[in-house]
């Protein structure tokens, strides 16, 4: 019988917002000096009190409208009680029982991953350990520059079958919250935190099994690692008699493995209960409608029509990034052609990240296809375009650049090259068209401004 | 006039004769300090003085005055319960687990007395943490009652209500969570008020019980506690429990009188278990005067009254048991780092730290959070807390403001009720409703039963503040009962 994989996925993701959830702290950057971004506040000072970051909760409600979610009239905060040295007051403001949205889902394309809620709640502070482990340390250290950023916590119905699933629920997450504007969404900077719930079952069987929840994963690669590598680990405790324990398990980057971090059996009372210093939210219905209004089109409905007029390929590209998407839609409305246009973002744009503005890339386009450039005098042209800001027909005109398509100076080309490659020459006429590469090749070499499409022909005509 | 004189005057008289040039900030301090050496070794009122402040604060009050441009509180001299924070001054809450914390900001009531010109005594004694109603469970020492040394001052705010009964301070700031303002305000003879829920900012304030703790003012007349408190509360950006109404409305025609007014008496209040003879005379007479007054005695009820103090025992320690969570030994304040891991660390520095009071609450209200009894506790509290909010409308639909005594007893001996805490939970019967309810509450001097002070408490509806000091000031005048400095000697126990 096979083994049928479920995971759930709880993914903490940082809102783009100048200052912390709940004081005007202004959110450190990495590797920043310790507890430099701190104040009474979120270091819980007696006598301070929480008050709501309005942007954390905008960037909240962004996130659920484009998650499908209903948004509750009534919201609140409650405390959840533990302590622990990254946590000042002694709880974390986290919500309960009355979340900022419940009951959405992410379109997948495929299919529509459930999202049971999206709620907001403040980040905890980092201890450092004198010495690498934390049982060898002598010493700890408390930095609280993070103690206090919001975070939105993205919880997801167990609705995930694969690894590579959980990878694209993932990643579709990430261009979803970057397009609406309502986060970073880096994950290496941990912006973006994923953790998946993981159990497995006998295919066909309803009940669930014990699950996992990894932790410490900072790379779509280490998820989609982390959750092959506990599938198999589950299966085989399955496979050889044992059990699955719940816990919660990290993931071990430079060995490639999960391992045990904190048994669930004990479960942690948290003693929540509402917090008593913020009262509950009644979020204006005319504010949410007009988030609503303003979000941007969604990656998926982008999409959708991308596919209208463009390969697979070229979408799952283009209409994974919202600044790519953007540049191509703009280009196209100023007259570029669609596939050329979609090949020169995949190729020249995507991997250098110089985005040109729309206009330029248009421009570009036309001097492409006008043959005014050749394809390498183009990529030339269109980063000195993005360095300067100046069109690329000026910097065209400026460096002389301009294809040679005059038939008798080709000709004179042409036929230097046959001189100078009398093997190539031979072995196409004998019927070895790829031969023609060669001395397309080197007629490039000798002259990188020549129209290839006129010289290619003339060639042809000389061998004939 | 003579020094002791100057420790006698209200905000009014004290606000003329420095305008007037008769007398400057730094008379009206010599003064008070000189009373406090002579007196405060046998009140133990204070726990410590900030003579950096009052010499820098009466300085500028004189500067304006002289300048003409004296703000309302120019050299005014108060004193602050050891729960607010001042920045760079020792606060505690009463408690070893802070000794030596200076908080590095000052919270918003207390800095808004500060820029009305009020100049900062020191630090009065409480409750560890407010818990209590005696200021028997300050981990320092206990603070006496100025009227019998033998007796206490009430609690938590006991220092405070004791400085300004014994004219060491001309006001003094209290929190009160279930009384804390109002029943040491009583046992001392002073005025005490407990503004509605929201009406001044907590920040700054150490929480005990963050939906039931407020600040307010103890003075010695019912005109000193209204401008005190017009000039502490209004929103503050830092305090999203705090409200947007206008900070002045609190003297909304707060001299117009009594004439017409329904003032209920519930019965539950007025036949409350414990209640004593004398207390009950000192009200009687007090309704008699209030009715001469033009007021009309209504009869009102409050259905739920017994329950109150059984959902305030469940709800306050919860909130606290998540509020003192802090206190870890990690950031401030006394720390156990010898403990060979972080929980021993914990646990030896709460141990050490919190006294027995504040360690009971913690577990009680733990207990009450802990899932399994949630539901049986906390859940079910709450909704007690709304019966009682709804037995308050349905009160205020027959009448404007509701009267009763502030607490069953006067003063009681110190160490009478420390081995039995649900006796001194009862101090707090009439005044907890007030809390669970949010309403604004003041107490205020009515006669004495045996020699001891009994006081008046009057009960408002919501932001009706100006209600209450109505009627509070109807009855301060009708009654001709001013609060009076006592003067405490040790002659004077009663024992």
């Amino acid at each position: 019988m096979d083994w049928e994989v479920v995971i759930g996925m709880e993914v903490h993701v940082q809102p783009k917002t100048r200052s912390k959830m709940f004081c005007g702290c202004s959110i450190a950057g990495l590797n920043e000096p310790p507890n430099t971004h701190v104040c009474e506040i979120c270091l819980g000072m007696p006598g301070v009190l929480p008050v709501p970051n309005k942007a954390a909760v905008e960037a909240c409600i962004k996130t659920a409208l484009a998650l499908n979610c209903e948004i509750p009239r009534h919201t609140k905060f409650d405390r959840k009680n533990y302590m622990y040295p990254d946590l000042p007051k002694g709880y974390q403001i986290s919500q309960y029982d009355l979340p900022m949205s419940v009951n959405g889902y992410l379109d997948l394309g495929e299919r529509k991953v459930r999202i049971r809620r999206v709620h907001l709640e403040e980040d905890t502070g980092k201890l450092v350990h004198a010495g690498d482990k934390l049982h060898k340390a002598r010493e700890s250290y408390v930095d609280l520059n993070r103690a206090g950023v919001p975070l939105m916590e993205i919880v997801s119905e167990p609705d995930l079958h694969s690894a590579d699933e959980a990878r694209d629920y993932a990643m579709e997450l990430r261009t979803l919250l970057r397009a609406i504007g309502a986060s970073e969404a880096d994950m290496e900077k941990g912006q973006l935190r994923a953790e998946p719930n993981i159990s497995i079952r006998r295919a066909g069987s309803k009940e669930l099994g014990v699950k996992t929840e990894l932790k410490n994963i900072n790379s779509f690669r280490a998820l989609h690692r982390a959750i092959l590598y506990e599938v198999d680990r589950q299966q085989q405790a399955l496979e050889s008699g044992g059990a699955v324990v719940q816990e919660t398990r990290g993931w071990d980057e430079t060995e490639q493995r999960t391992f045990s971090q904190r048994s669930k059996e004990f479960a942690e009372d948290y003693r929540y209960f509402p917090e008593p210093d913020i009262p509950p939210l009644e979020l204006d219905r005319a504010w949410i409608e007009e988030l609503r209004r303003a979000l941007p089109e969604l990656p998926s409905v982008r999409r959708a029509r991308l596919l209208d007029h463009l390969p697979a390929a070229q979408v799952a590209v283009i209409g994974g990034d919202r600044d790519l998407a953007d540049l191509y839609e703009t280009a196209v409305a100023k007259g570029a052609p669609t596939m050329a246009t979609a090949n020169w973002i995949v190729n020249e744009v995507a991997p250098t990240g110089k985005l040109p503005s729309g206009e330029h890339l248009a421009e570009l386009m036309d001097l492409l296809q006008q043959g005014a450039v050749t394809r390498d005098q183009a990529k030339e042209v269109h980063l000195e375009s993005v360095e300067t800001g100046r069109t690329p027909a000026e910097i065209v005109a400026e460096h002389g650049y301009s294809q040679l398509s005059d038939e008798s100076e080709l000709r004179v080309l042409a036929e230097a090259v046959i001189d100078a490659n009398p093997k190539a020459a031979a072995d196409y006429r004998g019927g070895k068209k790829q031969a023609m590469q060669a001395l397309m090749a080197d007629l490039r070499k000798r002259a990188p401004q020549a129209n290839p499409k006129v010289a290619n022909e003339l060639l042809l005509k000389l061998l004939a | 006039m003579t020094s002791d004189d100057l420790t006698q005057l209200t905000i009014t008289d004290a606000s003329r004769l420095l305008r007037l040039g008769s007398i400057s900030s730094a008379d009206l301090v010599t003064a008070h300090v000189e009373r406090i050496e002579r007196v405060d070794k046998h009140v133990k009122a204070y726990l410590r003085f900030t003579p950096e402040l009052w010499e820098k604060q009466a300085e500028e009050a004189d500067r304006r005055i002289r300048q003409g441009d004296a703000p309302p509180l120019a050299g005014i001299p108060i004193a602050v319960k050891d729960v607010l924070c001042v920045r760079g001054v020792e606060t505690t809450a009463g408690s070893q687990i802070l000794r030596g914390f200076k908080p590095p900001y000052t919270g918003t009531a207390v800095a808004r007395l500060f820029e009305a010109g009020a100049v900062m005594l020191g630090v009065t004694n409480c409750d560890e943490f407010a818990m209590g109603s005696s200021t028997e469970n300050s981990s320092y020492f206990p603070t006496r009652n100025p009227w019998d040394l033998q007796r206490v001052p009430g609690g938590s705010s006991g220092g405070s209500a004791a400085a300004v009964a014994a004219g060491e301070a001309m006001i003094a700031l209290g929190t009160d969570t279930g009384g804390s303002i109002r029943q040491p305000a009583a046992l001392c003879g002073v005025v005490g008020m407990k503004p509605t829920y929201g009406r001044v900012s907590r920040y700054g304030l150490i929480a005990f019980a963050s939906s039931l703790d407020q600040i307010g003012p103890l003075a010695r007349s019912v005109d000193d506690a209204a401008i005190v408190l017009s000039l502490m509360g209004g929103l503050d950006p830092l305090d999203a429990t705090s409200s947007d109404r206008p900070r002045m409305e609190v003297l909304n025609n707060f001299g117009a009188g009594v004439k017409g007014m329904r003032l209920g008496v519930p019965r539950e209040y007025y036949d409350v278990k414990g209640v004593e003879p004398g207390v009950k005379a000192a009200i009687d007479a007090a309704l008699f005067i209030l009715r001469q007054a033009g007021a009309e005695i209504v009869d009102v009820s409050l259905p739920h009254t017994d329950y109150g103090l059984a959902a305030y025992y469940i709800i306050a320690p919860a909130e606290c048991s998540s509020n003192l969570a802090r206190f870890d030994g990690v950031k401030y304040g006394l720390s156990e780092v010898d403990a060979p891991n972080i929980t021993e660390e914990y646990q030896q520095t709460r141990r050490k730290g919190f006294g027995t009071e504040v360690r009971r609450r913690v577990m009680l209200g733990t207990y009450a959070l802990s899932s399994g009894y949630y539901d049986a506790y906390y859940l079910k509290a709450q909704k007690v807390r709304t019966l009682i909010k709804r037995d308050f409308d349905e009160a205020f639909k027959k009448c404007d403001a509701i009267v009763s005594a502030t607490s069953p007893t006067v003063a009681f001996p110190i160490g009478a009720k420390t081995q039995d805490p649900l006796s001194m939970y009862l101090c707090d019967v009439l005044t907890l409703g007030g809390n669970l309810a949010g309403l604004p509450g003041i107490s205020v001097p009515c006669g004495t039963s045996d020699g001891l002070p009994v006081g008046l408490q009057v009960l408002g509806p919501q932001w009706g503040e100006n209600v209450v000091l109505r009627v509070a000031r109807a009855y301060e005048e009708a009654s001709e009962l001013k609060a009076v400095v006592a003067d405490p000697s040790p002659l004077q126990g009663r024992g």
